[in-house]
């Protein structure tokens, strides 16, 4: 008679273990999706509150093109009327009569310099921590012969990777704001952000150098190219939707950062736009609202009540919005890439 | 070491001498292009090439056969100083005259020297742009501009690696869409349009099918009219069909070097006649 079909007290003992590993396993990831799922049905419900409305053109306009304002909220003739800075005052100039207003501050109006401003800083900090990343990685994937310094170089740009980004945003106030006296503006922004992200732009222009097969090289240097002219004629060109694609997840980082930007370049209120300044040299060294900033002021520098909480939601939707269009943009692109260059 | 060609010590000129001052083939004997002497090499402390003497006579075909590892690929690859890429690579003793000039003196740009000797590779390795611009890429680096004169090279050398007719209605289109033997011709044809004095060819066929491996041999019997060619090869067969002289390495040292059919019908060298009857190897 064969044993194989009778269960030893081993197997049995494995197969139990095998089922309790297995649900362990099952149960993690369903803790992960669970999670995933109530932070955006919190955020999308409560914040779709806020960005659309019930009435044409269903999209809270006002809430993405007007700076925030003050809400002041009473009742008038047993009505309940919340109003905007702006309107109250014009409302104050029809009716003379004293009213008990409360007043809620940035609940009104809507976050439009903050997108602007976030836009600013992206634009400007990741132009920069392209150029001196790419250059980088140019000189250590091309020129550099592996040594001592080289390794040395590395290991620092491992450990800049690894630096918490509030103290980024306190190196930046030191050198920048203050040493270099650029004060509370986007240029000390740009350049705090810039280094923020500088490792992680590093490592996928190298790793992107690195594909470029060897073939391309010496091919190119044995027509009698320098190694510049190989570099930007055949090797950059191919390797550059590699770099920029991997830098789109870098994008969402300085987008969503708040640490490095609140000493150096946020300010919780500022009624010109970026761009009503009296000399274009000011642009540089003028302070910007940013997304995540104004989401920390909302949530956490005023008092609390039901009127906060919409531009909470609201702040928060749209800026989740804007990264995941960031992140959708980037995984597009790198689709495209891979069917687009094969050797 | 035998070496078959009796030539008079070459006359060293200051400089690299221009096409038209290329001496003609002469039916008894032949110039020499490439002067090899003494030549060790070595990769970092790895020793992969020693003493290694030969002429290599102008336009015609010469053949570097032997096992792998034998370091004719090295060899190869001195003369145009592509080794120059690799950390540790260096010529210890001994030099490369190519027209009578020693190729790593420093008075000699890389660059210059990489324009007058062009490089086939093992893997084909067509840039992933078009054809045309594949075969342009080496003009616009040395400085050429005019479309016109870009358009009659690109014709030219594509007629010279036997490509036209079959590529002259898609120049726009991506190179890399063309079949094995072609993207290998396409090589050819890009090493011909900056009108190099010599051309290396590194296993040009290793990955090729039999049809397009005749195609190219074919193409390189038409070549050596005008370019001195030397090609590494791993097909005896193939070493037989194309090539005037022949070199027989091993284990970093050449064995033998003389006209292919001496070398091919009685080696002088009990080894060479062992590799080539397919003993070892």
């Amino acid at each position: 008679m064969s044993t194989i079909a009778i269960a030893t007290k081993a197997t049995k003992r494995g197969h139990i273990a095998e089922g309790f590993v297995f649900t362990m396993f099952r149960i993690g990831t369903y803790f992960v999706l669970l999670c995933a799922t109530y932070i955006f049905l919190d955020i999308g419900i409560k914040g779709g509150q806020t960005v659309f409305q019930k009435t044409a053109p269903f999209i809270n306009v006002k809430f993405l093109t007007e700076p925030p304002q003050t809400l002041y909220v009473f009742d008038y003739q047993g009505k309940k009327m919340e109003l905007s800075d702006r309107e109250f005052r014009e409302w104050k100039t029809t009716h003379k009569e004293d009213v008990d207003v409360t007043s809620v501050s940035y609940s009104a109006g809507g976050i439009w310099p903050c997108i602007v401003g976030t836009a600013l800083l992206v634009i400007g900090s990741m132009s920069l921590a392209l150029f001196i990343g790419i250059s980088c990685s140019i000189y250590l994937s091309e020129y550099a012969r592996d040594g001592r310094f080289i390794r040395l170089i590395r290991v620092a740009i491992l450990n800049l990777a690894g630096v918490p980004s509030i103290v980024f945003g306190l190196f930046g106030f030191g050198l920048f704001v203050i040493f270099f006296g650029w004060n509370v503006s986007l240029l000390s922004g740009w350049f705090t952000l810039g280094l923020m992200v500088l490792p992680a732009i590093i490592t996928a222009s190298e790793e992107s150098l690195r594909a470029v097969p060897q073939g391309l090289r010496e091919g190119s240097l044995a027509l009698g190219a320098t190694k510049w002219q190989t570099i930007r004629k055949n090797v950059l060109p191919y390797a550059m939707p590699g770099i920029l694609t991997s830098s789109i997840l870098g994008i969402a980082r300085v987008a969503g950062e708040t640490a490095p930007i609140m000493f150096t370049a946020a300010y919780a209120m500022r009624d010109e736009m970026p761009w009503q300044v009296p000399h274009w040299t000011n642009f540089f060294f003028q302070g910007v609202m940013a997304l995540p900033y104004h989401i920390y002021v909302v949530s956490s520098k005023i008092p609390q009540n039901e009127y906060t909480e919409r531009v909470q939601y609201g702040t928060a939707f749209v800026f989740l919005v804007v990264v995941m269009l960031i992140a959708l943009t980037s995984i597009l692109l790198r689709e495209r890439q891979r069917r687009r260059l094969s050797w | 070491m035998v070496s078959l060609i009796e030539m008079p010590p070459q006359t060293v000129t200051q400089q690299i001498p221009q096409q038209e001052d290329r001496p003609i083939n002469e039916t008894d004997g032949a110039t020499i292009m490439i002067d090899v002497r003494d030549v060790d090499f070595a990769y970092g402390n790895n020793q992969v090439l020693y003493d290694v003497t030969l002429d290599i006579p102008a336009q015609a075909v010469t053949a570097f056969i032997g096992p792998s590892g034998c370091g004719k690929t090295t060899l190869l690859r001195c003369i145009n100083r592509m080794n120059d890429l690799i950390e540790n690579a260096r010529i210890i003793q001994g030099a490369i005259h190519l027209g009578g000039v020693d190729i790593n003196s420093p008075k000699v740009d890389v660059v210059d020297l990489r324009r007058r000797v062009g490089m086939v590779f093992q893997k084909s390795n067509p840039f992933p742009k078009s054809i045309y611009d594949n075969i342009a890429y080496g003009l616009r680096i040395a400085g050429v501009g005019k479309r016109s004169q870009i358009d009659e090279a690109v014709e030219k050398s594509l007629r010279g690696a036997a490509l036209w007719d079959e590529v002259k209605d898609r120049l726009d289109e991506g190179a890399l869409g063309l079949s094995g033997g072609q993207q290998q011709r396409l090589c050819i044809a890009r090493a011909l349009a900056v009108e190099p004095d010599v051309i290396l060819m590194d296993e040009p066929c290793s990955a090729l099918d039999p049809i397009a491996t005749a195609k190219i041999e074919e193409l390189i019997h038409d070549l050596k009219k005008q370019y001195t060619i030397v090609i590494v090869t791993h097909n005896m067969q193939q070493a037989g069909r194309v090539s005037d002289h022949t070199g027989f390495f091993y284990l970093g040292r050449l064995v033998e070097f003389g006209t292919t059919s001496k070398i091919f019908t009685n080696p002088s060298e009990r080894r060479t006649e062992d590799y080539i009857t397919g003993r070892f190897g």
